[in-house]
């Protein structure tokens, strides 16, 4: 460890970060076990609004994206901006003001949204007020990064820092234009766009929220966390710039692949597609741009648990965005779309692939920020079996389910009669919901692990006083 | 600012040494697709079938009343059953609020695609014009329930309450939640015609009439009531017409 960091470098606000998106997996994922279950048993939504199904199902997904994921995000790009430009963040009281407005948007969600206070618009809840908040904030956060790459020692802007920026801009526009809306009350408003301009612009954001916040911004974590885990440079420079363009350029156009066969105009979802299979080039050569950046050192794999996590997520990333582009093709859509297929095509990403990343690049962090090891390597390694065994069980559910329900609807019996009526599919879904609902909590289990070693390996550093010896090392030039 | 000892030898490098470039290189790459597939959606005729096919909108809205209400509570009606897509009336409107609050959109979609099991099961796949006056769209991308662009009439209006009340009273199978609170809250009148005069601003076609009628129309009706009488206009609005092809 390069000794007097802790005085050059701002690590008090990456450690809050990291903590806190810790706190967000647990609570994201517990909120998903729940609403799975109530899926699979619905007397669990015990009459009561405030934790029925559809008021809840937002709850889920805020917790896990923009907590979990914000936090994640913030937290990471703050400390590689850092690290790789050789500078202290811009500005500290802005980093700080990032760290606080997020949580209380985090707050205002966790309240508004069991109380049905919804703007309505899938992973785009949040009602006006929120969402001025959230404009506000992820400016201050994209202002203080550019700020930083403006001020920085380094000569050339590191690779992981394009993508963060390219997912800072992305989010800027999509959420803008995404949220316009009139307010008719203090927690009501009305989107500016209806019908069909709705569904494109809702979509546009919709499948960019998972393309840029949920990849680029996790690409910016990969780009950073898997060369410096595995001391080993970036595989091909040349494909990181590939990877980046055709990534910041062909993401945009996928959202109209989730509206195939629906009133938006044919060309649309068409082109939608097109581009979405195009993306299997790029994304896959970013997953060999990982994974590639271990050649030769592939035994540390059977040693380093976070090396693990860090190559299953990439291994999940290639395998989501192989499946994706399937998915938008209209044959298989017409199969697919309204199906549980999709909700597993999206855990596979979200708890491969995202989470698997994140998970890695906060062990790593971990060690490096409270400059002591984990309180426990087992139960790292216990934490990788049980999120990939819970994955794999919540994604081979969701096949199953899916698939079948898609072939369930369009079934004709020999008299050329639909053969099931809808809830004879709704029927047959239990027992994949009851084993996805288990996968969910194989998953869970493994989350709660990790934030026990989290919080020991806090109270280790304090009973050891090494952080606070870091802190008193002068800083290097 | 940084110390660029190195001269740089492509674009690609010039953007990777000067982080205002890279910004503004990356923000115009990023604007490409959603400008080409969205502003399209908004000045191309063909995108909403009634420019071709005018009828399947109601002609007189926002110069009439779609309903009013008279002295003795009854209400009457300009806009006849069938007579074109129109903005949701104040019942209606309070109906589709609390479906937004719930949250149905999470497990029912509002969108019948053109494929023969879809039409047998919910009936004429769904035109883009009918959805014209949702702000937002209500279209869903999953059906852990059933279709519901085209579930009006299909039920009587006590079958919804009961289910809405309790779900698996009427289908045992059914993994929806019970909706007992919509019981015993009233939709207030005054609020509504807040609602109505915001979607005026943002270009719905409500007439004084429908907004001053607003209060009358609500009047005593409980959250169950307008849901269902929003659950009961979906899909009924327009009659369409088997022979003609809306879309290609």
């Amino acid at each position: 460890m390069e000794s007097g960091l802790e005085r050059k470098y701002n690590f008090d606000v990456v450690r809050w970060f990291t903590v806190m998106a810790v706190v967000y997996l647990v609570v994201g994922a517990l909120v998903g076990v729940y609403i799975a279950s109530e899926l699979a048993w619905p007397w669990l939504n015990f009459d009561s609004p405030y934790i029925s199904f559809g008021r809840l199902r937002p709850v889920h997904t805020n917790a896990v994206i923009f907590a979990f994921g914000g936090c994640t995000l913030m937290g990471t790009a703050f400390y590689t901006v850092q690290r790789t430009c050789g500078v202290r963040l811009w500005s500290d009281k802005l980093a700080w003001f990032v760290f606080w407005g997020w949580n209380a948007i985090i707050v205002l969600a966790v309240i508004t949204l069991p109380l049905g206070l919804t703007q309505s618009k899938e992973y785009a809840e949040l009602e006006w007020p929120v969402d001025i908040l959230i404009a506000v904030v992820w400016l201050a956060f994209t202002l203080n990064f550019i700020m930083t790459i403006a001020i920085r020692k380094s000569s050339h802007i590191y690779v992981s820092n394009w993508f963060y920026l390219g997912m800072m801009v992305m989010i800027v526009y999509l959420h803008v234009v995404n949220s316009m809306a009139i307010p008719v009350g203090l927690f009501k408003s009305y989107s500016m766009f209806s019908g069909v301009q709705d569904a494109m612009i809702q979509w546009w954001w919709g499948h960019n929220a998972v393309g840029f916040y949920l990849t680029a911004g996790f690409l910016g974590i990969m780009y950073y966390f898997v060369p410096k885990q595995a001391g080993r440079p970036v595989y091909s420079y040349r494909l990181s710039v590939i990877h980046f363009w055709a990534l910041m350029f062909g993401y945009v156009w996928l959202g109209a692949h989730h509206l195939q066969y629906t009133a938006l105009p044919d060309w649309t979802g068409s082109l939608g597609a097109a581009v979405s299979i195009a993306m299997i080039i790029p994304s896959w050569g970013g997953a060999v741009n990982g994974m590639m950046t271990l050649s030769g050192a592939w035994d540390r794999l059977r040693t380093d648990y976070v090396l693990r996590f860090l190559i299953i997520a990439l291994a999940f990333y290639a395998m989501s965005t192989f499946e994706g582009p399937v998915m938008s093709l209209k044959t298989v859509n017409a199969l697919s779309h309204y199906t549980d297929w999709t909700v597993g095509h999206v855990h596979s990403g979200a708890l491969g692939w995202v989470a698997g990343i994140s998970i890695g690049a906060i062990y790593h962090l971990m060690t490096r920020l409270f400059h002591t090891e984990m309180f426990s390597e087992r139960l790292v390694n216990f934490h990788f079996w049980t999120a990939t065994i819970g994955t794999v069980v919540y994604i081979v559910a969701m096949w199953v389910s899916g698939i079948m329900q898609g072939l369930m609807w369009r079934a004709y019996d020999e008299y050329g009669t639909l053969a099931y009526t809808f809830v004879e599919s709704v029927d047959a879904m239990h027992p994949y919901y009851a084993m996805r609902a288990v996968g969910g909590m194989i998953f869970l289990l493994g989350a709660i692990v990790m934030l026990f070693n989290v919080l020991m390996t806090v109270r280790k550093s304090v009973s050891e006083g090494s952080l606070a010896k870091a802190r008193t090392l002068p800083a290097a030039a | 600012m940084a110390d660029h000892n190195v001269k740089p030898k492509s674009f690609q490098e010039r953007m990777e040494v000067n982080i205002w470039l890279l910004l503004v290189v990356t923000a115009l790459v990023l604007s490409v697709g959603g400008l080409v597939e969205i502003v399209p959606l908004f000045v191309m005729k063909d995108t909403m079938e009634h420019h071709r096919y005018p009828e399947i909108v109601w002609a007189k809205a926002g110069q009439e009343a779609i309903v009013t209400v008279d002295e003795a509570g009854k209400p009457a009606w300009n806009w006849k059953a069938g007579g074109g897509v129109r903005p949701y009336t104040a019942l209606e409107l309070a109906g589709r609020d609390i479906y937004q609050r719930e949250g149905c959109y999470l497990c029912h979609s509002q969108m019948v695609r053109p494929f023969r099991d879809e039409k047998e099961r919910y009936g004429h796949y769904s035109l883009a014009s009918e959805s014209m006056f949702d702000h937002p769209m209500q279209w869903g991308s999953k059906r852990t329930g059933p279709d519901l662009a085209r579930v009006g009439g299909k039920y009587s209006d006590e079958w919804h309450r009961q289910h809405l009340r309790a779900p698996r009273s009427l289908v045992p199978e059914s993994v929806m939640p019970n909706y007992p609170w919509l019981d015993d809250a009233y939709v207030d009148g005054k609020k509504m015609q807040v609602h109505l005069r915001g979607l005026r601003a943002i270009g719905v076609p409500y007439a004084d009439a429908d907004i001053e009628s607003a209060p009358a129309l609500v009047e005593g009706k409980t959250e169950l009531d307008a849901l269902v009488n929003y659950l009961q206009v979906l899909g009924t609005m327009a009659v369409l017409d088997e022979s003609t092809a809306y879309r290609e």
